[in-house]
């Protein structure tokens, strides 16, 4: 084979898969330790387990080969499980049909990577980028940059060491396919294609080890922690930055483990792991469908719903990381970053990109509730809902719950023709009048209520059917007269930072908090606090606390015995 | 017959300019009768369901008579075309016995599975159609397919288990490459070459399944059905690589299929989520003409439907809730006007697959459609008296065009009954007051 050691600059910018970009020696990739004596899995006790997410998968897949590779992934959705989708990923499983939908999206992904480009097309060659070595004849098999590719490969798919006996499987399955195909690259392909199908890729697998601090009990093993630390800070699977940290031990100690979560922190990718994170926790996956009723918006198109839930995830980026904002001024600042798309619906002068824009101090406009992603997700095609919008804010900002409507009610009053009803107000106080629905409606209205200055798409409004809105209200005991009130009353609310704490740990550890974990959650609230509400001193207080770390395995497996992992190697050998 | 001709009819078909076409038949594949493909196999049974959200209004849904020839209710006129195909069952009941009455959620899932859920945010255990492909679904590409309307993923009828849902294609774009794409074969192409990466991939996946296995054997119980459903998954991967390699059995009811390019424009008024329907369906059938899949599901509206119609600025679920009642009518007209667009792609629906020549008769012939809502009196979310029907012949097995009235007894009784007719090995279906043994027989051949 022929090494590659020069790579243009400008395709090592957006190659993130520093194994090639560096090429590691083969044996660097595969297990020499403790992992190697099996043949295809790591022993050690399992303590949970998560499938991976679309945008895991997406994410991690632009960072190892490019972010032009393009994927149609369709993944089934998770089932939001204690207020997030990446809590669900705990008790996912891989039907056969989501099985086919993986395997498409492998054989995407592994023809673009080892594609030849096409001149008349003008797509580059990709495999020139991609693949650290040539072969001595591309019509043959050569295991050497079989090798050095695919154990490059494996080792950050599967996030860990591959033990040598898997290593060897892989290189002689690309042999075998390089001598059918007549093509080294197709056999790199096929081979690439399976491993992204493998139950250690697909799923994230908290694997433990005896903590040294903790005589007899667990906590994940370097690699385990890599991932979780990764899927927390970057919605992706760890780099070979963090990897070699693991291998090192580096993560094995509190200091290492230190100088690698600010590491992380101060990556350009925690942009896309928070906007992961947040996008999960309002709940923005209803985008993907959302739409308004032309007739009653015609301004409010598809370009204008997507730029609405970008302008969220992007202020929160630019104010809570880059301007280091409190987390609770996010609910009282007039700033937000706005484009031209948006202009028209704010009724703003705007620049073209995305640039901050500051509303004036009398400005209806204050923090994220007005935004235009929060109102018009929270309502309906045609109207506004304040019950939607309160219902929202308790249950995504306050972590409450709100109780699901009773099956027997009556909402007709609300449509009585000779109702002098013009407001929403006026409609709600019927279900506020009526017993069987007051008991909900009194824990949502009055705050959305706040605000039915925007109506359903997020257009501000002073009147509904000729009649001046009335936007005062009260919050768990604070009363407001408008929407700047109750942003100051969310501002204020105990429950905002440590609703905040809870989902960022249930999101980090991928699985749902347990009764136990409260006084955890207030601990980490009271830290939140002292560093005055900073997310990235949160992330790091999680990250870096013993919980996130120490595991409890869900039961002694059963390694294979060395009979087993024999017939294994035998069978795999035929 | 030249593939440029038929493309051409079926081009036909999906820009909706005839429904009913009558296709080539390609005799040659069947036997001489006409009931059988010409290697002697049947023509496979298949098994399908359909779903619409918020139920009807009884006082014009239900028809006065029962057995033949009922009566049509203006709320179903639009069924009098297809009414031969299909059969109405009303007065079935759901009970939710001791468990919570989770308004939209508890009637579609004890239809579906036969089970009262307990709680809102547990999704059902196996709804029927999973227990049927098991019976039925194993040779084909595709155990299953489902399809949603609304063009949200979110909107699944369809689970392997609690955590295990069947996503629906939900973009007709989509849903034709993956049907129709590069891994479709065409199983009335004249050549059949095998492909040598197909051989390979299923070399390598019985690496990845090896890697399963040694996984599986170190796993926790809990974990453990995770790892076995995924260890089956890949099985059912290598089972169609299998049939990749192998050349497929003639299909005369089989068509080419234009590529769909252009996506119906995003949004649930009823006239996108009819327009996204039909197309859906008409690949369905292509798609069960091609025995790509024996098993099929489609969903009209999710079960709060948040259809819209024009100028009108409630969704249809916030409608039912908060129309009033017309005096005079009996019913609310809007909500009724939303029912009634949900009839008329029920129609369709049935009238696509019945547009598809099949050996001596049609594809509908050779399938059973079980259409069931979630709920009866939406405005109340009753579980009483929710509305089924079933379409097709079940390849003779079944009679149709029948009103059949419950009288209260277990709906489960319908899905209990289907499967039986579809030869399924059960003594009984569901659980409590749900559980059922007792088929109904008026619509069995």
């Amino acid at each position: 084979m022929t090494q590659h050691f020069f790579i243009p600059a400008a395709v090592l910018a957006g190659l993130m898969m520093a194994g090639c970009s560096a090429p590691s020696a083969p044996s660097a990739s595969a297990a020499k330790g403790p992992g190697a004596a099996l043949v295809t899995t790591d022993p050690k006790p399992v303590a949970g387990r998560r499938l991976i997410t679309e945008e895991q998968y997406l994410n991690t897949i632009a960072h190892m080969f490019g972010p032009d590779i393009e994927v149609v992934a369709q993944f089934a959705p998770m089932q939001r499980t204690d207020g997030l989708l990446g809590v669900g990923a705990a008790q996912a499983g891989v039907p056969a049909g989501q099985m086919v939908k993986f395997q498409r999206a492998a054989r995407q992904v592994a023809a673009q990577v080892v594609s030849n480009g096409n001149v008349t097309l003008r797509i580059p060659s990709r495999q020139d980028a991609l693949i650290p070595c040539k072969p001595a004849d591309a019509a043959k098999a050569d295991d050497a940059c079989a090798r050095l590719f695919l154990g490059n490969t494996a080792r950050l798919l599967y996030r860990r060491p591959v033990p040598e006996g898997r290593l060897n499987q892989f290189v002689a399955e690309a042999a075998k396919a390089a001598t059918l195909s007549h093509n080294f690259y197709t056999g790199l392909a096929m081979v690439l294609e399976g491993m992204l199908l493998s139950p250690e890729v697909l799923f994230i697998t908290d694997r433990t080890e005896p903590d040294p601090e903790r005589p007899g009990q667990q906590r994940l093993d370097p690699y385990s922690y890599a991932s979780r630390l990764s899927l927390l800070l970057w919605n992706a699977y760890p780099d070979d930055r963090v990897l070699k940290a693991a291998e090192s031990g580096e993560l094995s100690t509190a200091k290492g483990r230190k100088r690698i979560v600010e590491m992380m922190l101060d990556s350009p990718r925690l942009e896309e792991g928070m906007r992961a994170f947040f996008d999960d926790m309002l709940a923005f996956d209803s985008f993907a469908s959302l739409s308004k009723d032309p007739a009653a918006y015609p301004g409010e198109t598809g370009l204008t719903l997507t730029a609405a839930r970008e302008q969220t995830l992007r202020t929160i980026y630019y104010l809570l990381v880059t301007k280091n904002l409190d987390y609770r001024d996010l609910f009282t600042t007039r700033t937000m970053l706005m484009s031209p798309i948006l202009g028209t619906v704010y009724g703003v002068p705007t620049a073209p990109g995305w640039q901050p824009y500051t509303f004036p101090a009398d400005s209806p406009r204050v923090g994220l509730l007005t935004q235009v992603s929060f109102l018009a997700v929270n309502a309906h095609p045609a109207r506004s809902s304040a019950t939607r919008r309160g219902k929202a804010l308790r249950e995504l900002l306050l972590c409450q719950h709100v109780p699901l409507p009773p099956p027997n009610v009556d909402f007709s009053a609300l449509e009585d023709p000779n109702s002098a009803a013009k407001t929403a107000r006026d409609r709600l106080t019927v279900h506020r009048k009526n017993p069987v629905c007051a008991g909900c409606h009194r824990i949502t209205d009055p705050i959305g209520l706040a605000l039915e200055n925007f109506d359903g798409a997020g257009q501000y409004r002073a009147a509904e059917k000729g009649v001046e809105i009335d936007t005062s209200g009260a919050l768990d005991g604070q009363n407001f007269r408008d929407a700047a009130g109750l942003a100051q009353a969310l501002h204020d609310h105990p429950s905002l930072p440590s609703c905040l704490v809870r989902r960022a740990y249930g999101y980090g550890v991928g699985a749902p908090l347990k009764d136990g974990d409260t006084e955890l959650v207030n601990q980490f609230t009271k830290q939140f606090a002292a560093s005055g509400y900073h997310l990235r001193d949160l992330l790091q207080t999680i990250a870096l606390s013993p919980a996130f770390l120490q595991v409890t395995p869900q039961e002694t497996p059963k390694p294979a015995t060395p009979k087993e992992a024999n017939a294994q190697t035998q069978s795999r050998a035929e | 017959m030249k593939n440029v001709s038929r493309r051409r009819v079926l081009r036909g078909i999906l820009n909706g300019t005839a429904v009913n076409v009558a296709l080539p038949l390609l005799n040659l594949f069947l036997n001489g009768n006409g009931n059988a493909l010409a290697n002697g196999e049947s023509i496979p049974l298949r098994f399908g369901t359909w779903i619409w959200g918020l139920g009807m209004n009884d006082v014009i849904f239900t028809p006065k008579k029962t057995g033949a020839n009922f009566d049509l209710p203006e709320e179903i006129a639009s069924l009098a075309p297809v009414q031969k195909h299909i059969n109405l069952f009303t007065r079935f009941n759901t009970f939710k016995d001791a468990a919570p009455l989770m308004c939209h959620h508890t009637g579609w899932v004890i239809l579906r599975t036969g089970m009262a859920p307990s709680l809102q945010q547990v999704r059902p255990g196996e709804t029927i159609d999973v227990t049927v492909a098991k019976k039925i679904g194993s040779t084909t590409r595709f155990p299953i397919i489902s399809a949603t309307a609304t063009g949200d993923v979110r909107h699944s009828y369809s689970y392997e288990s609690e955590n295990s849902v069947n996503a629906p294609e939900f973009s007709p774009v989509g849903f034709y490459r993956n049907l129709f794409g590069p891994d479709y074969q065409d199983p009335n192409a004249a050549e059949f070459k095998p492909d040598t990466n197909v051989m390979v991939r299923k070399s390598v996946l019985s690496g990845v399944l090896d890697e399963t296995k040694s996984l599986q054997r170190a796993a926790g119980a809990e974990d453990r059905a995770r790892l076995d459903e995924y260890f089956s998954s890949l099985r059912d991967l290598e089972r169609q690589f299998d049939l990749q390699l192998t050349k497929p059995e003639p299909r005369a009811a089989c068509l080419k299929v234009a590529e769909i390019k252009g996506e119906p424009s995003a949004g649930i008024d009823t006239t996108q989520v009819a327009q996204r329907h039909k197309v859906m369906t008409q690949l369905m059938a292509m798609a069960l003409a091609c025995d790509q899949t024996r098993v099929f599901n489609m969903s009209y509206a999710g079960e709060t439907a948040a259809t819209t119609k024009a100028g009108y600025d409630k969704p249809h679920h916030t409608a039912t809730h908060e129309e009033v009642t017309d005096p005079v009518l009996g019913y609310q007209p809007e909500v009724s006007w939303f029912t009634r667009r949900a009839m008329e792609s029920w129609a369709e629906f049935v009238s696509i697959l019945a547009s598809v020549k099949e050996g001596d008769g049609t594809l509908l012939d050779h399938s059973l459609v079980y259409a069931m809502s979630d709920i009866s009196y939406a405005k109340i979310h009753s579980l009483d008296n929710i509305p089924m029907f079933t379409a097709g012949r079940a390849g003779g097995r079944l009679k149709t065009g029948l009103h059949i009235q419950g009288n209260g007894d277990p709906g489960t009784r319908l899905g209990y009954t289907l499967m039986k007719v579809l030869g399924l090995d059960i003594p009984s279906w569901g659980t409590l007051s749900n559980t059922t043994s007792k088929e109904i027989s008026e619509i069995l051949v």
